[in-house]
């Protein structure tokens, strides 16, 4: 499944990302998942949240860079080897992962992929599970 | 040289120089024309303050030649600096220009007790900046062997130091700290190595380095001082008594102003350094104001000499910077900037001093619209910048991506720097 991944422009500085959870807790928005990724000097926090659009609302209202990304979700069982098999699939229809994060959640772990192709990894995702 | 007979050759060169000026570059006659002021009205050296002042901002809008007072035949070397924005100074030199020049840089070297028998190495930069040719031919001229080792590869210059018991050496003064931290790291003392003198310049610095510098390398260090718009290093020179810089007043004829009302100050009062190029054949210049903010000390020093002397750097009537050497103004960043859509058109320098070298960093904020969630897009923005500024600046800039509107914000005049060099 596609969905909306909000991406947040920051400096390496303390207190940043603290800055953002604040901004969303105060506007009642649950973060579902987030990574950070970094430079030696700037970081982008990419995050899955309860409402997107207002997301983008209240961080851009507090100056951040904000954009949203297109990235697929799947979700598949939490066992050793499930991840595995999808990602040699993908690999094998020639689908480049620009960078992936994922969460355990019950039996299951929900995986969120930023791939080259977005509707050839969701066919893909789609033939296989 | 007596004062009296300074007075009456600079009188004579003053005037001299005057009506070839006025007959051969447009500029000035248009200003003296302007001034109602003719070449015979100029009759001694005190007739100076009649004269239009020159500034880099003539420089850069007579460029590249506009001012050059000799035939294009007669140029045999070409040396630029650094403009604020976009168009750089252009210094023609003749082949007498040539020789003054290494004159004068040889006077520097024989202050600081160079001879014959040294082997000196030049660590300024060779090419456009007039540091290692001007400081090169003045050690030819002396009759001294010349290392031209200019910038570049350290510990190779300290094995050479060593190996070829180079006794003097010309480079900056945050350089010289490079090389003892060098020298220490390499696992070597002063004592293995003979440097003797060092002619240190092309930025401000304090007495504090100086110690230091001696200290750590075991050699007298002096100060010498030059610009390209006037000639190039040896314009002064400390003596023996490291206490202010002889200006080679006979060919560089000094004054301090008023930088706001323009005004002539007496010795031993602070303003911003004049120059007006007495003898000088490919861009003589008139008044030149030089920004630069010190004091000139007359009475004979105890060297002997009579020539005028003056006091440290301290400061500028402008905001430029001197980073490694290099002229960096505040608005050369601005003009990158603002041709650039992905930034915001904030900016600041940040100047400091690590490990002894200057470091510049400018930090600039990215546009919302310009974000992107591919780090490798983020770092091509960051490198396209990097790269922009380089060339501009002539010295390499580390650039920091920040976020939109978190660079301060000031009313009225922009503050644009943060120097963090504790030079004073």
């Amino acid at each position: 499944m596609t969905i909306k991944q909000v991406s947040v422009f920051l400096e390496n500085k303390t207190g940043r990302i603290n800055h953002v959870t604040k901004v969303l807790a105060e506007n009642g928005i649950n973060m579902h998942a987030f990574s950070m990724a970094e430079t030696t000097e700037f970081g982008i926090l990419r995050l899955i949240v309860s409402d997107v659009e207002k997301t983008v609302e209240v961080l851009r209202g507090a100056n951040f860079a904000v954009m949203l990304t297109d990235v697929v979700c799947l979700s598949c069982p939490d066992v050793a080897g499930s991840l595995a098999s999808i990602l040699d699939q993908l690999a094998e229809e020639d689908i480049f992962i620009e960078y992936m994060y994922a969460f355990a959640q019950g039996e299951n772990a929900n995986v969120v992929i930023r791939p080259n192709d977005i509707a050839r990894c969701e066919k893909v995702l789609e033939r296989i599970q | 040289m007596s004062r009296d007979e300074m007075h009456a050759l600079q009188s004579k060169r003053l005037q001299k120089l005057v009506s070839y000026v006025y007959h051969n570059v447009a500029f000035y006659r248009n200003k003296m024309q302007a001034m109602d002021l003719a070449p015979e009205d100029i009759r001694s050296i005190d007739d100076i303050v009649k004269l239009p002042f020159t500034t880099k901002q003539d420089l850069r809008d007579n460029y590249p030649y506009g001012l050059q007072a000799a035939p294009p035949s007669e140029i045999v070397r070409v040396h630029a600096s650094s403009g604020t924005t976009g168009n750089p100074t252009i210094v023609g030199y003749t082949r007498k220009d040539l020789a003054v020049w290494s004159e004068v840089m040889a006077r520097c070297l024989t202050a600081y007790g160079v001879t014959r028998d040294d082997t000196f190495s030049v660590a300024y930069g060779y090419g456009l900046f007039t540091g290692g040719l001007g400081a090169h031919y003045g050690v030819e001229n002396l009759g001294a062997t010349v290392i031209p080792t200019s910038t570049g590869n350290t510990e190779k210059h300290i094995r050479l130091i060593r190996d070829l018991k180079i006794s003097g050496i010309a480079c900056t003064p945050s350089y010289a700290l490079y090389l003892a931290e060098t020298l220490e790291k390499m696992g070597l003392s002063k004592e293995d190595i003979g440097l003797r003198i060092g002619a240190f310049g092309a930025e401000p610095w304090t007495e504090n380095m100086r110690k230091e510098i001696e200290e750590r390398l075991g050699l007298k260090g002096y100060n010498i001082y030059g610009l390209s718009e006037i000639m190039g290093p040896g314009v002064s020179y400390e003596c023996q008594e490291q206490n202010g810089s002889h200006i080679c007043e006979d060919h560089f004829y000094p004054e301090i102003i008023n930088p706001d009302t323009l005004e002539q100050l007496p010795y031993g009062t602070q303003g911003e350094l004049v120059f007006t190029t007495l003898t000088k054949e490919g861009m003589p210049v008139l008044r030149y104001r030089t920004k630069d903010l010190c004091t000139l000390m007359d009475g004979t020093c105890p060297c002997g000499r009579t020539a005028v002397r003056m006091g440290r750097i301290v400061g500028r009537s402008d905001d430029m910077l001197i980073i490694r050497g290099i002229n960096v103004f505040p608005s050369q960043v601005e003009s990158v900037i603002l041709e650039m859509p992905e930034f915001e058109p904030q900016y600041m320098l940040v100047v400091d001093r690590v490990n002894n070298l200057d470091t510049l960093q400018v930090q600039v904020e990215v546009r919302r619209d310009y974000f992107s969630d591919d780090i490798g897009r983020m770092l091509a923005m960051k490198k396209r910048l990097s790269d922009k500024l380089k060339s501009v600046l002539s010295i390499g800039a580390d650039v920091k991506l920040m976020e939109p509107g978190s660079i301060e914000r000031s009313q009225g005049k922009g503050k644009h720097v943060i120097d963090n060099r504790k030079l004073q």
